[in-house]
């Protein structure tokens, strides 16, 4: 695809104001919480006070009784187990037989209120076996099966507690090993971190019962009037209330292990007439059920919803309001979601759940903690030969995304430098704590940091400046890594200069006084997957575009607006194709009754593929605009522009209509004015080996960052000054938005890098398994004046495949700022950091070791510092 | 488990918002096992002591509203789910993050944890409030704002918002750091503080101007 030059677009590459801007600098924007219903009940989710447990018995019945309470619902009422990888669905909403975690859900009770669900919660009594539990997944991953494995081994003789294994070699490791120059060899630390978006997980179910063919169903169907305002004011006496939504399957709830088994595999083969369809079988409840929720993925949400609450998916609608913020943290279905609708379908009355913020940290999803063991090497000339990792992954009590956290701690390692030989050995396993899953980098931030350090080192062993080792090491532009991963275009030695140039580097590298430090780090990431997480053939990202008579454009997205600017994206290229000023679109999103599907907000692919479902719909509609235009002047079709709200003829341009009556022509002679768009991923450029699909991606984005900071060499206080980040997202559509992501990506990193850890007690400490600080008071994320100055460099390559030339800008951009600043405290005081988070008293302990040493100190300057290639 | 059993006896007899200013004024950290299992016994409590009269008289956005108000209901909730002014939002409900921030007499203050009652008798005005009641024009720190582009979820915005409003009005020419201090009880997790910090010395100079 060739793109228009910068001077031929109008809108594209120009910083636009968001389209919901005005709305949410009045609080008129709405969120899920902030939506309320006629009826509307309020639900609590009793959690496990055991970090591994069985459950013998769960009794209802005291808080079925209790005043207020419309209805109970336990893991008996859905006893499907699910999962956002279709091949490892290994919890259900409610826990069935076994809690994994301190936290794990267990009931959910709806009352009038929150207070009287909360009373409700106290009157479940749950009898438990508690279970010895793991929480250090080195003695996860050494576990013999004396004890109980966290879940069921795959195969006799197998360790249950080992969610997946990746080991994948490509060249030869061990020769170019041995032929290096220069090896360096460490053990790395990456601790968990957390997403905590400041809007906690809510969600609202409703059951609209089928009054036709209702009865009979399981469905409330019965419900006086049909209307849930009218019943609303019934206070509960008189509502019918349906079978719970998963008796159909209460046959497998008696072993959860079997049950497990069967919908993977049904899963992983969606039928032809749907994939959310159970399969073999119709579903049993008849109604429709809407829930409204502050979710990153609709349509997972929506195939979920529909298989674990047997309900047919065309009877399921999903309506995702703004969400304030995720991060990775909303990017697959919760309990909540489940519960809203179960508890929704038993009392026909719509039924919010919010988590408190403490539910939002033991949600969690959050980064993996990674051990992980890295060996590099290089030749005299700095040039990288090989690198061996092996990685432990720390997963919490489920699967999540696990499967591809794993592959990704490895894969995605082998740009922007050219790596002859690679190997990586991945285990993930389950421990007895939160769910760990994708945050913002999902698994490949963490070997940046093992690794962009090993560079560091090898760069000094070598005697290079470490701008000029990496540069060395550049794979360049449509190339292949080793790993077969295609790269397109690749504008990272432009990031390295920027940053280079932008922080006066070549004044403060090994230039500084003792105690402040500069360091560089570089990196790539994704612009989507090419390979979406169910296998099918259908789009990633479709989009329908329609034309009023007045002038107006509505474009139905079915893309997450989580604060990255989706909506203003496909406004802006619905203006840009049609020549109509930008508040002449509206864009309706994010309902899966009207919108066409778009995968989520996750794997940075919405600008990517949702911006070329958006093209391709608005350049079909332009096309009939202007071929109508051309004939009713009788000119070429070539000849005609749709621009600035006038259709012109480029010859003359004094010949021009305004653009509505350019659209009355063309709907005078089409009938109504609407065209689809879509935008699939190529799938025939991957890896031809086992596992050589993930991280595969139709573009990677590219970025260096520098970080200057200042270290007290008495307390070890690190002081983050300034970050200098350069980013190759192809082409800026929206350069105050990307800078807006490049910024808040730099900003989350830094947070990783010397505060943020989510860490659980252990029984010296309190309760083993209890979070140890569930609070944004002691789970510390930077405040405004704990940020440093962020300095956005935007280096735009335009993608040959990306939307103008776009490619990522959410992820990308936080990848090395954790090592820059690693390699910046070495830079200040000769300290390697080799564990995460770099706190004060970490520091100071590394400060000690290197004064016992004698290695404290400012390391000596490069010996080849400027060296040509 | 002594550990759980101890905390919510705790809680059963201590306000709870009480309880977390006590233990941040003591300069301690507040436990975590104290939430998850926080038993229902002071909210769900249907009257307190020397508990006052539920219907009451709110001065919010210069207007009287009459709402009727549980004994510990917070006023964050109130606004919220009694009044509709939904633009005030909750984040943590415990005063960590901000987001619930509204002005009380021209000063800022949690929302989450103050409760209702005590705002009887002071002017309280909320992000629906900033707009010129006769104009509709935006208030300059809105205008601000949309000017530099700042936010992104804006889920933190109303709270920001008026914690600039807060701090214009008792520092009227903020330097870029002073004005850093001054939003430093607001929680932004999109990161987007350079451009916050931009919009609130743009608000400052559109607010000198005006």
């Amino acid at each position: 695809m060739s793109h228009k030059s910068k001077s031929d677009l109008r809108l594209i590459g120009k910083s636009q104001r968001k389209i919901e801007g005005l709305a949410k600098s009045t609080g008129r924007a709405v969120y899920t919480d902030d939506l309320a219903f006629p009826g509307m009940l309020h639900g609590k989710i009793l959690r496990s006070p055991h970090p591994h447990a069985r459950i013998l018995s769960v009794d209802v019945s005291k808080a079925e009784a209790l005043p207020g309470v419309h209805a109970v619902v336990t893991g008996a009422d859905m006893p499907v187990p699910y999962g956002i990888i279709p091949w490892t669905p290994d919890e259900y909403p409610l826990c069935v037989d076994r809690v994994r975690y301190i936290g794990d859900g267990v009931a959910a009770v709806a009352a009038v209120d929150e207070d009287t669900a909360l009373a409700a919660l106290e009157l479940i009594d749950v009898e438990y076996e508690e279970l010895p539990a793991f929480f250090d997944p080195v003695d996860a991953v050494e576990a013999d099966g004396s004890t109980p494995f966290i879940h069921d081994a795959k195969k006799p003789g197998w360790n249950g507690n080992v969610t997946k294994k990746v080991k994948l070699e490509f060249g030869d490791v061990e020769e170019l090993m041995d032929s290096s120059a220069v090896v360096v060899e460490d053990d790395y630390f990456f601790e968990g971190t957390t997403h905590t978006p400041i809007e906690p997980h809510c969600a609202i179910g409703m059951w609209e019962p089928d009054v036709v063919d209702g009865a009979g169903h399981g469905g409330a169907g019965t419900v006086v009037g049909g209307s849930i305002a009218a019943e609303g004011a019934i206070e509960g006496s008189s509502i019918v209330r349906g079978s719970p939504p998963g008796a159909r399957n209460a046959a497998a709830s008696a072993d959860g292990q079997t049950a497990t088994a069967s919908p993977a595999k049904a899963s992983a083969k969606p039928g032809p007439g749907g994939p959310a369809a159970p399969p073999g079988a119709e579903a049993t409840n008849r109604g429709k059920l809407t829930v409204w929720s502050a979710t990153q993925v609709p349509h997972y949400l929506h195939r979920e919803l529909s298989r674990v609450l047997d309900v047919d998916s065309a009877r399921v609608r999903v309506i995702q309001p703004l969400v304030g913020g995720a991060f990775g943290g909303k990017s697959e279905p919760f309990d909540l979601e489940f519960c809203v609708g179960a508890l929704a379908m038993k009392t026909g009355r719509p039924v919010k759940i919010l988590y408190t913020r403490e539910e939002v940290f033991y949600a969690h999803r959050g980064r993996h903690p990674f051990h992980m063991r890295y060996r590099t090497g290089c030749d005299q000339e700095g040039k990288l030969q090989s690198v061996d990792a092996k990685i432990l992954l720390d997963g919490g009590a489920y699967a999540s995304f696990g499967l591809v956290t794993t592959y990704y701690s490895g894969q995605l390692l082998c740009a922007p430098y050219a790596i002859p030989a690679y190997r990586f050995d991945s285990t993930r396993v389950y421990t007895n704590k939160p769910a760990c899953g994708p945050k913002r980098g999902h698994g490949s931030v963490q070997p940046r940091f093992a690794f962009e350090v090993q560079l560091d080192r090898l760069a000094e062993r070598v005697g290079l400046d470490p701008i000029e080792f990496r540069r060395r090491n550049f794979i360049g532009e449509h190339t292949r890594t080793i790993n077969e991963l295609r790269i397109t275009s690749n504008g990272f030695l432009e990031c390295l200069e920027a940053v280079e140039r932008a922080s006066g580097w070549s004044k403060k590298f090994r230039a500084m006084p003792f105690g402040r430090g500069i360091g560089v780090a570089g990196s790539t990431y994704i612009s989507g997957t090419n390979y979406p997480i169910y296998p099918n053939e259908m789009p990633q990202s479709a989009v329908q575009m329609q034309i009023d008579r007045s002038g107006r454009v509505a474009v139905f997205s079915g893309a997450s607006e989580i604060g990255q600017g989706c909506d203003t994206l496909v406004a802006q290229i619905a203006a840009e194709e049609l020549g109509i000023p930008i508040d002449y679109v509206r864009v309706l999103r994010g309902d899966t009754d009207f919108t066409p599907v778009d995968l989520g907000a996750y794997s940075s692919r919405v600008t990517f593929m949702l911006g070329n479902a958006a093209i391709d719909a608005a350049r079909k509609l332009r096309k009939l605009v202007i071929d109508a235009v051309a004939d009713h002047w009788e000119v070429k079709s070539g000849e005609v522009l749709l621009a600035g709200g006038y259709a012109l003829w480029v010859p003359d341009t004094s010949r021009q209509m305004p653009v509505r009556e350019a659209f009355n022509l063309a709907e005078a002679r089409h009938g109504a004015l609407g065209a689809t768009g879509s935008y699939n991923t190529p799938k025939d450029v991957h890896g031809e080996y086992r596992g050589g699909t993930i991280g595969a991606s139709p573009a990677y984005s590219f970025t260096a960052h520098v970080a200057e900071v200042e270290v007290d060499p008495d307390t070890g206080v690190v002081h983050v000054k300034s970050i200098w980040v350069a980013h190759d997202c192809g082409r800026a559509l929206n350069p105050i938005l990307v800078e807006g992501q490049m910024e808040g990506s730099a900003y989350m990193g830094f947070g990783e890098a010397l505060m943020e850890q989510q860490i659980y007690k252990d029984a010296d400490h309190g309760r083993a398994g209890l979070h140890d600080a569930p609070s944004l008071l002691d789970y510390r994320i930077p405040t405004a004046l704990d940020t440093p100055e962020l300095e956005s460099l935007i280096v735009e390559s335009i993608d040959p495949e990306g939307p103008y030339g776009a490619k990522e800008a959410g992820e990308g951009p936080l990848h090395p700022s954790i090592p820059a600043i690693a390699n910046a405290i070495y830079d200040a005081v000769g300290v390697r950091m080799t564990r995460l988070p770099f706190s004060a008293p970490s520091v100071w302990r590394g400060l000690n070791v290197a004064r016992e040493n004698g290695t404290l100190g400012k390391p000596a300057a490069p010996s080849r510092q400027g060296v040509e290639v | 488990m002594a550990e759980v059993e101890v905390i919510r006896v705790f809680e059963r007899n201590v306000p709870r918002r009480s309880f977390i200013k006590g233990v941040i004024a003591a300069g301690a950290s507040v436990s975590s096992a104290g939430y998850l299992f926080r038993s229902p016994g002071l909210l769900a409590a249907t009257s307190l002591q020397g508990s006052t009269e539920r219907l009451v008289t709110l001065r919010v956005n210069g207007q009287q509203r009459r709402v009727d108000v549980l004994p510990q209901e917070t006023l964050a909730m109130t606004l919220r789910y009694k009044l509709g002014l939904t633009g005030t939002k909750l984040g943590c409900d415990r005063a960590e993050c901000g987001a619930c921030t509204v002005l009380i007499d021209n000063v800022t203050h949690y929302g989450c944890s103050m409760f209702t009652h005590q705002v009887r008798g002071r002017e309280v005005t909320t992000i629906e409030g900033l707009e010129d009641a006769d104009t509709g024009a935006l208030h300059p720190v809105q205008q601000a704002v949309l000017e530099e582009g700042g936010f992104q979820c804006a889920f933190c915005a109303p709270g920001f918002i008026m914690s600039m409003v807060g701090m214009l009005e008792t520092n009227p020419n903020p330097t870029r750091e002073e004005a850093a201090h001054a939003l430093s009880g607001n929680l932004c997790r999109c990161g987007d503080y350079q451009k916050i910090l931009n919009s609130a010395m743009r608000a400052a100079e559109r607010a000198r101007m005006a």
